[in-house]
C-alpha cells in the first residue's frame, strides 16, 4: 500500500514537473535584439535597446507556447548618430505617429531536437505581415535561452519611404537577431 | 630642344596618369560628400569614393615596386634646390599615395562600416569600432588629404614650370603619347 501510494506520488510529481516548468519571466537584461541592414552591400549591426516582451514557453508543450514583443522604436541604434537621428523620422519608422512595434505569436512548431519555429503577426508602422521566426531553446538552470533569426522586408512595412525606397542603397532584406531569455515561474 | 629625351617607361606613366585621375576623382568626391544630409545617394558616393581609395592602395603596391626595380631617366638640368624639392615631393607623394587611402579604410573601420570592395569584397576592419578613434581618424585622414592638395599642387606647378618657363622636355618625358 505504502509503496503503492510512493510510485502514485512518484509519477505524479514527475509528471508534473514537465508540466510546471514554464518559462515565463523575461529577463530583460540578459535578453537582446539586434538586426543588420545591408547598405551597399556592407553589412551594419543595429540594435533596439528597449522592449518588453511576454513569453510562456514549456518545453514539454511546446506548441501551447505564445509570445508578445513590443518594440521602442525610438531606442533604436542603427550603427552612427546620423543614422539613428534619420530611421526615427517621417520617411523611416516615423516613431511619432508609431511609437512601437509589436509581434504576437499565433502558434510555435516544434521542428525536432531543440529547434522551434515561432510564427505570428509584426505590425510595424500601421502594416501587419505575418512572420516566421525558427528558433532554438536551451536550458541553461533555471533560464530558458531562446535564439532565433528571420529576415524581414523592410518595404513590407514602408520602413524607408521616398528617396530611401530605393533598395540598390540600403537592401530591402533586414536579418532580425533575438536572443531572449526567461526564467521559469516560482511556483 | 629637339634632341630626344629618355622617357618614363610604359607602366611607370600607365601608373602615373591611372592613379592621378583616381586621386582627381576621389579628392573632390570626398569634400563634396561629407557634408551631405544623410540620403541613399550619399551611401553611394561613400562607397565609389572608398572603392576609389582601395583601387588606389592597390595599384600603389605594383608602382612602387616598379618604381623600385626601375630607375626613372636621370632629371634634365636645372637648379639643385629645384631638384631636391622636386625629388622631395615625389617621396612624399608615394608616401601620401599609401597613407591617404589607408587611413580612410581604418577611419570606415572605427566609424563601424566595413568596406565591402565594389559591394562583394569584403575587406577586413584593421581596428574596431570606436568613436573616439574614428573621429581621431577622421581628423588624421583631412590633414593627410590637406598635405597630398598641397604636394599635387606644387608638383603640377613644377610641372607647369618646365613647360611654360625652362620649355624642357620634363613634363613630355611622362606623357602617355609623347616621343
Amino acid at each position: 500500500m505504502k509503496i503503492r501510494t510512493l510510485a502514485l506520488t512518484a509519477a505524479v510529481l514527475m509528471a508534473g514537473t514537465a508540466h510546471a516548468v514554464e518559462f515565463n519571466q523575461v529577463d530583460a537584461g540578459k535578453s537582446s535584439l539586434a538586426f543588420s541592414s545591408k547598405q551597399m552591400g556592407v553589412p551594419v549591426p543595429g540594435s533596439f535597446k528597449r522592449f518588453t516582451s511576454q513569453i510562456a514557453f514549456d518545453p514539454a508543450k511546446p506548441t501551447a507556447a505564445s509570445t508578445t514583443l513590443e518594440i521602442d522604436l525610438a531606442s533604436i541604434d542603427a550603427g552612427s548618430k546620423d543614422a539613428n537621428d534619420e530611421v526615427v523620422g517621417k520617411q523611416w519608422f516615423n516613431v511619432k505617429a508609431f511609437p512601437t512595434a509589436k509581434f504576437v505569436s499565433t502558434g510555435v512548431k516544434a521542428l525536432g531536437g531543440n529547434r522551434y519555429e515561432a510564427l505570428g503577426k509584426m505590425t510595424i508602422k500601421g502594416q501587419t505581415r505575418d512572420v516566421v521566426a525558427p528558433f532554438t531553446f536551451k536550458q541553461e538552470g533555471a533560464s530558458g535561452v531562446f535564439d532565433g533569426a528571420f529576415v524581414l522586408k523592410r518595404m513590407d512595412y514602408n520602413i524607408g519611404e521616398g528617396p530611401w525606397a530605393d533598395v540598390s542603397a540600403v537592401a530591402n532584406e533586414i536579418e532580425i537577431k533575438f536572443h531572449m531569455v526567461a526564467n521559469a515561474a516560482k511556483k | 630642344m629637339n634632341f630626344p629625351t629618355p622617357r618614363y617607361t610604359g607602366p611607370a606613366i600607365a601608373a602615373h596618369w591611372l592613379i592621378a585621375a583616381l586621386i582627381l576623382v576621389a579628392f573632390p568626391l570626398g569634400v563634396y560628400m561629407h557634408d551631405l544630409p544623410l540620403s541613399p545617394n550619399k551611401l553611394k558616393l561613400y562607397s565609389y569614393h572608398k572603392w576609389i581609395g582601395i583601387t588606389v592602395l592597390l595599384l600603389f603596391v605594383p608602382r612602387i615596386l616598379w618604381r623600385i626595380t626601375h630607375r626613372p631617366p636621370a632629371p634634365l638640368p636645372m637648379p639643385a634646390w629645384q631638384h631636391k624639392i622636386a625629388e622631395g615631393t615625389h617621396h612624399l607623394l608615394y608616401l601620401l599615395m599609401f597613407l591617404v587611402p589607408l587611413s580612410g579604410w581604418l577611419m570606415s573601420s572605427a566609424k563601424g562600416f566595413q568596406v565591402v570592395y565594389f559591394g562583394v569584397l569584403p575587406l577586413p576592419d584593421l581596428v574596431g569600432k570606436s568613436d573616439d578613434l574614428g573621429d581621431l581618424l577622421k581628423a588624421v585622414h583631412e590633414t593627410l588629404n590637406f598635405g597630398l592638395l598641397v604636394l599635387v599642387g606644387l608638383h603640377v606647378a613644377g610641372a607647369l614650370k618646365h613647360v611654360i618657363i625652362d620649355r624642357d622636355g620634363t613634363l613630355r618625358r611622362m606623357l602617355p603619347f609623347g616621343k
